[in-house]
């Protein structure tokens, strides 16, 4: 009620400079965007019944996706059938969903194909927005944010966001969902020639007959290339870098399958073809028929300008098996997006990330930006945080990071600690096994998000928090409002160490472990227990390892990789588990019948926590008459039905037999040559 | 005669390097019958350094059969035999004492392997092999009065490995030592053979055999076990008694004597300790020569028994050590990181061997997240299971389940279904599951109900039928009162055993009011009617608080006397009181029953429960029986049990007959300390079973970098600014781990084919440090 108060006594009259704006609309939380992003913030925010806005520009959601991809088919998979019920676990091979509680919400229920057409995503859009009922303000665009500094407000100021036309909105923390949408450009000699991916013709038939230049190597400019293979004279490539193929890398936003057809027809050498060489160097003359000729700069900076096509010097002039010799009809680029960076005010500090993060503003592991208190970045903007790993620049894993970070304001600004149930210790090894089985934000977001569980004093119970941004280990106490007094797991998923990359050859003989010994050397996604007596401290996490997402731990596990990635074996998954948790706790895990633990309360002072928690409290498993029976075959309890009184159970075993024989003797003793030769060999 | 084996417990921290000396310091230092190898080199001249690392690298191998091996230097102007020859620099010298035994040349001690082969191949001379029984038996008689012998049986399967174990021997010269061997027998064993005090030619030598496995250390061990005095004579503080049994670390049998049996305990502690020889050192303690034995001996815990039995106290020790021995093989085998891959979760392994048998399902209705709803509309009442499907107690549970549907066939308006939450886990979170498994009645009201009691298929069956009522009970008139108290009503359940409890309240009308006199309680009160003997019993209700109520009606739910079982055991636990249980094979005497029952009901309060257990209804009662005494006593037995606090058990003395009045003296005495416990239960508590797979150590051998983290991180960060050149040297680094990895892989495949040998040889270093 405070809060609706202070909204409305800041509808001011605010002038600065020469501008003089009549009023300022007033929200707790701002959201820039109504893409899958924005759109999943703000469900999360109208659940918690927080105030909150999202602008979006165009007149409907995801506007991206009325354009993007140009050949219409998204590359996200949209799985029908996995042969489980499991909705959680289902939604690891949906890739297109958001998240709600809403079922009529799924993918599944709006396309049939595997790769959806992008047309579905928008209209998904639009449902969600609409059944959800989301505070979406559409035809805003807004055009400039600027901070307004303020002790009383969240973070120190509020962020001024001025419309297009020229309403401002006031709010207290920034949600920026914009997405990576600015297409990149190269500009070289001739630059002026090549067509963008925006706007290049998707209708085979123009390419008829016709030689094609591609710039660029990721999923756009293959899928612009399939498009075109079947009528295209044939079709070159050119990029810097090598070809990162997706199911070499681990990484969804690398070359996909279905995109690749290109390689097959260079491979076989059917006149397609890839070439490595920086854009920069590049330069495009176009002679008198119109044909686009490849040139270096090196050669265009050293001439007249005023000459003709004629005077210019062509690599195959000095070299004349230079590879792009022939001329071509059209050079396409596609070369992918970046960021939006000029709407912030300088005072925001959003700087673009360093090297191949450049697209990308720089963001904390938190999401939250490096210059601004407050402001957040999802979506695919916030891909930085693990560009090339894991999928947090997609909808399948970005939906999670999201829901992180409202995790993150909730404790923040509404004193909401982290979501968290509290289970007994007995219950350690089923959480874990539960979630690392179905779990489908950690399975995604792998390396990423973690879930975590937080001992309570002597371990009796724990404290289950799931998908926390494992990047902020270190400020959990103050980022969860919950406390790691006796230290902690942390759940994570893992490809193994050297299996992903560019280069490495991901279909090598033994490539996947069996054996649950082995289980580190495990190379396919698996799950990793990190196990800590205290919280890292944050230089602990700086200085972790490169590539490790989180320092050294007092104790690893790793569950052995599993084809079916169905973890609940109870000899190879469930078991070393039990003994990795039974040694951090220094404890044991194990389940009784309640015979076992009547024997134990009579014999022992002290009795094993499945005891304590489940029979003492009058909760004991009997167990069946037939299941008993199994336990004492396998010579895990004792049966005292027939018991001996006599107590001498040591007859007849296998050593006393021995022991027998030794002692006998009338026991005849062979010669020992053998025994004598090997004496001479020595 | 034992004296020299001190010499070989060197400490395993030792750095094994090849000390260097010059010829009078390694002559002078020469010991009779030590072996040494040296090699002799001019100062500052070198030997071929492969030779030379070699040797460095057999230092520790021989060192573990006390040989040492040492490099001499000999000054320039040095012409003596070993440093004058040019030849000789390029030999090596083994030596017994300062007797040259035989010279190598360099070449011939190409390896560690064959270095240690060469030496032991001459010290291995001094083994006497023997053939055939007759042989040994000539030996032993030539050695009777005179020595004691120390003799093996080996296997004769020839390899190195083996023969590695008969080199031991070669360290023992003191000792006639023989060797013989045996195809039939899988391993080789030792036998001590106690000859000097042998005087009968006719009978043969004493025999003890060394029951653990044949490594340098257990040897040494079993050696000086039997080098010790057959019974020490103690005639001070208990305390104080060092014995070679206690440094190491086995329990020492003190027999308590009196002046003036002094002879015959003398007899029975010999005898004891023949029979324990290597198990356990005997002490004959002399009784009147000190005063009370109290506490503990050198911190370690002091087991009283009253000696009945010889046999007693042999199957004690031999228990124990066996125990022990039990658990050094598993550690053993832990190393070898097989054995935890073994199931020691009793549950887990029961229904792992159960799930093979189809479940008769069709009694349960399975639900899902469509039919969840809708099925709740469908009985009055509906039982859920829910579990998970790879959850092990679930497993079991939902076998119990099947049994309880079976019992409730036709029982109307109780629908039993379960939610598989691995598949349905909308549902599972919308119930609010947090455990598996979880029982609950949902009632066509909306109202559910929580089950939490044994998950056994009578206590589940029976609170379903109890829940069909609705409670509380609302009774109109008299009539029906007395009708439920006696269990006729509701009918639904007058088939089944229950207690009742009746709330009477003020509110009551004037003649239920009236009845409550007849039970001698004003109201508020309550009427409890136990079902197993018929009788109503008044309570009245001063507290008004619900968790105490509760807490009331399960105290008085308690019975007096009970006979223990699984099941209600949980329920006297609560009370927090040490029991009076008495053990009986099938149903309890009517004489003992009459005084136990006496006991019992004459201190209403007091601080112990009284009570009994039918080994014939708790075939379990012998478990706990065999761990309070080392054999089962004759039954019944009574005993008195402290199980929460100090865990001592003590035993009603058999030769007094069980009356109210022994028992009451019996347990004053108790109180009074005047009686020793039988036994103490363990206060150990619950560590794993066994050891974990210790990845990150496997890690820091392939992946440096996590554990040199602190610097690597610095020189990356570094790196990343370069993007061209951290590009190369990642990948260089990541082939070097590549490599690495590769190799460790291959270390493994060869390190599991020599099981035995080589973890052997590192498990033994081990052992040394524990002495």
């Amino acid at each position: 009620m405070a809060r609706a108060v202070w909204g409305t006594l800041l509808r001011l009259t605010l002038c600065t400079g020469a501008v003089c704006t009549t009023a300022f609309l007033y929200h707790d939380y701002c959201v820039i965007g109504a893409g899958p992003s924005g759109l999943q913030i703000a469900y999360f925010l109208q659940q918690a019944g927080r105030d909150y806005v999202v602008f979006e520009r165009s007149h409907a959601p995801g506007s991206f996706f009325t354009l993007y991809p140009r050949h219409r088919k998204l590359i996200s998979i949209n799985k029908q059938y996995t042969g489980k019920s499991n909705s959680e676990f289902n939604l690891r091979h949906d890739w297109n969903s958001l998240l709600s509680h809403d079922h009529r919400l799924l993918f599944r229920h709006y396309s049939h194909d595997f790769f959806p057409d992008a047309d579905t995503m928008v209209r998904y859009l639009e449902d969600f927005a609409s059944l959800l009922k989301l505070q979406v303000q559409y035809n805003t665009a807004i055009v400039h944010v600027t901070l307004d500094r303020d002790q009383q407000a969240w973070n120190g100021h509020y962020f001024i966001l001025m419309d297009q036309n020229r309403q401002n909105y006031k709010c207290s923390s920034l949600l920026v969902a914009t997405g990576t949408w600015v297409p990149n450009v190269v500009n070289f000699p001739g630059s002026e020639y090549v067509e963008g991916y925006e706007t290049v013709s998707i209708n085979p038939e123009d390419f008829a007959g016709q030689t094609v230049l591609i710039l660029g190597r990721g999923n756009s400019a293959f899928e612009t290339a399939e498009n075109i293979l079947g009528v295209t004279n044939f079709i070159h490539m050119v990029s810097r870098s090598r070809v990162r193929l997706s199911w070499a890398t681990h990484y969804v936003g690398d070359l996909r399958a279905i995109n690749n057809g290109l390689l097959d027809t260079y491979q076989l050498k059917s006149l397609d073809g890839l070439l490595e060489g920086d854009l920069e160097d590049l330069a495009i003359v176009k002679d008198k028929k119109g044909k686009l000729h490849i040139t270096l700069r090196f050669y265009l900076e050293n001439r007249n300008t005023s000459a003709g096509i004629d005077s210019i010097t062509l690599p195959q002039d000095e070299l004349d098996n230079f590879a792009t010799r022939a001329p071509y009809d059209r050079v396409i680029r596609c070369l992918g997006w970046k960021f939006d960076f000029s709407i912030y005010n300088r005072s925001l500090r959003l700087m673009p990330g360093k090297g191949n993060k450049k697209k990308y503003p720089q963001i904390k592991p938190s999401y939250e930006s490096r210059g601004t208190r407050g402001l957040f970045v999802l979506g695919t903007a916030s891909h930085s945080v693990d560009f090339r790993k894991s999928a947090g620049g997609f909808i399948h894993g970005f939906r999670y990071t999201t829901r992180a970070v409202h995790h993150l304001l909730e404790n923040r600004h509404h004193s909401v600690p982290w979501p968290s149930t509290v289970y007994p210790i007995t219950q350690l090894t089923n959480s874990i096994i539960k979630r690392v089985n179905e779990a489908s934000g950690l399975y995604q977001m792998f390396s990423v998000l973690a879930d975590i569980i937080l001992l309570r004093e002597n371990a009796t119970a724990f404290e289950y928090l799931e998908e926390y941004p494992v990047g902020v280990l270190a400020e959990l106490e103050a980022q969860t409002g919950r406390k790691a007094p006796s230290g902690l797991f942390v759940i994570i998923m893992e490809y193994g160490r050297n299996f992903s990359g560019a280069d490495k050859d991901v279909f090598y003989y033994n490539r996947a472990v069996g054996e649950a010994q082995h289980a580190w050397q495990s190379n396919f996604l698996h799950p990793v227990i990190y196990y800590y007596k205290c919280l890292p401290t944050e230089q602990e996490m700086r200085l972790r390892p490169p590539n490790w997402s989180l320092p050294r731990p007092d104790a690893i596990h790793h569950i052995v990789e599993d084809f079916l990635t169905d973890w609940t074996a109870p000899n190879a998954h469930i078991l070393p588990l039990r003994r990795f948790l039974e040694n951090c706790l220094g404890t044991d895990l194990r389940n009784f019948f309640a015979e076992s633990c009547f024997l134990f309360a009579f014999t022992r002072q002290k009795l094993p926590p499945f005891c304590q928690q489940g029979y003492v409290r009058m909760q004991g498993l009997v167990g069946s008459k037939r299941l008993q029976r199994h336990a004492v075959d396998a010579g895990l309890l004792e049966d005292y039905t027939g018991a001996d009184l006599t107590g001498d159970r040591l007859l007849g075993s296998p050593e006393g037999s021995q022991d027998q024989l030794l002692r006998d003797h009338a026991m005849p003793v062979p010669p020992l040559q053998h025994l004598v030769n090997a004496k001479d060999e020595l | 005669q034992f004296k020299e084996f001190e010499v070989f417990l060197y400490d395993t921290d030792t750095v094994f390097c090849l000390p260097e000396l010059d010829p009078q310091e390694y002559f002078s230092s020469l010991q009779a019958g030590r072996a040494s190898l040296a090699y002799f080199s001019h100062n500052g001249m070198y030997l071929t350094s492969p030779f030379l690392e070699q040797i460095e690298n057999s230092v520790e191998a021989l060192q573990d059969y006390g040989i040492s091996v040492v490099k001499v230097n000999c000054p320039k102007e040095d012409v003596s035999r070993y440093c004058g020859k040019e030849n000789a620099l390029r030999k090596a010298y083994l030596f017994r004492g300062n007797i040259l035994i035989r010279e190598f040349p360099t070449d011939a001690l190409f390896d560690v392997n064959s270095i240690v082969a060469n030496v032991l191949a001459l010290l291995f001379n001094e083994v006497k092999y023997v053939e055939t029984l007759a042989d040994l038996q000539k030996i032993e008689n030539s050695l009777k009065g005179r020595s004691n012998m120390v003799f093996a049986y080996v296997p004769a399967t020839g390899t190195a490995g083996n023969n590695t174990q008969l080199f031991l021997f070669a360290l023992f010269p003191e000792l006639s030592l023989l060797s013989n061997g045996e195809p039939d027998v899988s391993s080789a064993q030792l036998f001590f053979c106690h000859c000097q005090q042998a005087m009968d030619l006719a009978q043969p030598c004493r025999r003890t055999p060394m029951e653990q496995a044949l490594t340098m250390l257990n040897i040494h061990r079993h050696l000086k076990l039997m080098g010790a005095p057959l019974v020490t004579e103690v005639a001070e503080d208990p305390e104080k008694v060092s014995t070679v049994h206690l440094q190491l670390g086995l329990p020492l049998v003190f027999i308590l004597s009196q002046k003036e049996t002094y002879e015959a305990d003398r007899r029975t502690a010999e005898f004891v300790a023949w029979q324990l020889l290597g198990k356990a050192g005997v002490a004959l303690l002399s009784r009147y020569l000190i005063s009370g034995v109290q506490g503990t001996l050198l911190g370690v815990p002091i087991k009283y028994l009253v000696l009945e039995d010889t046999d007693e106290v042999i199957t004690l020790v031999k228990d124990k050590s066996k125990f022990e021995q039990i658990q050094e093989d598993e550690d053993e085998e832990d190393e070898d990181e097989k054995e935890n891959d073994n199931q020691d979760d009793q549950v887990v392994e029961a229904v792992s061997r159960d799930r093979k048998r189809e479940l008769p399902l069709e009694q349960i209705l399975t639900l899902t997240e469509e039919t969840f709803h809708s099925a709740m509309l469908e009985a009055a009442r509906l039982v859920v299971l829910f579990y998970a499907s790879w959850e092990a107690v679930s497993l079991a549970v939902l076998r119990s389940y099947v049994e309880v549907a079976g019992h409730l066939k036709g029982t109307q308006g109780v629908l039993l279904s379960q939610v598989n939450c691995w598949d349905w886990p909308g549902v599972c979170t919308k119930e609010n599951i947090t455990q598996f498994p979880t029982i609950k009645i949902y009632e066509k009201g909306g109202r559910s109900l929580t089950y939490n009691g044994m998950l056994g298929t009578e206590e589940l069956a029976s609170f379903i039928i109890l829940s069909q009522v609705s409670c509380p009970l609302k009774l109109a008139t008299i009539d029906e009162a007395e009708g439920y108290l006696r269990g006729e009503l509701p009918s639904e359940l007058s088939s089944y055993h229950h207690s009742s409890v009746l709330g009477v309240f003020s509110k009551a009308t004037s003649s239920l009011f009236f009845r409550s006199h007849k039970y001698a309680v004003s109201p508020p009160a309550l009427l409890l009617a136990r079902s197993r003997d018929q009788s109503v019993e008044g309570i009245p209700l001063s507290k008004q608080n619900v968790q105490d109520i509760v807490q009331l009606i399960r105290y008085e739910l308690l019975d007096i006397f009970p006979e223990i079982t699984v099941q209600n055991l949980p329920h006297y636990l609560q009370l927090r009181k040490p029991l009076l249980i008495m053990f009986s094979d099938g149903d309890i005497g009517q004489m003992e029953s009459k005084e136990m029952l006496k006991l019992a009901k004459g201190r209403p309060q007091q601080a112990f429960v009284t009570c009994w257990l039918n080994l014939k209804n708790t075939p379990v009662g012998h478990g706990v029986l065999k761990a309070y005494f080392a054999t089962v006593p004759s039954l019944p037995v009574l005993v008195w049990v402290n199980l929460h606090t100090g865990g001592q058990v003590f035993k009603f003395p058999p030769d007094q007959s069980v009356t109210e009045m022994n028992i009451l003296s019996w347990l004053e005495k108790l109180k009074a300390g005047l009686e020793i416990p039988i036994s103490t239960l363990s206060e150990e508590d619950w560590k794993p079973p066994l050891p974990a797979y210790n990845f990150l150590q496997m890690m820091e051998t392939t992946v440096p970098e996590f554990t040199l983290h602190t610097s690597y991180s610095r020189r990356d960060t570094q790196e990343q600014q370069q993007p061209e050149s951290s590009e190369e040297k990642a990948t260089v680094r990541e082939e070097q781990l590549e490599e690495s990895r590769v190799e460790a892989e291959k270390g493994q495949t060869p390190g599991r084919d020599l099981r035995g040998t080589a973890p052997r040889l590192a498990g033994r270093e081990k052992r040394h440090s524990e002495l």
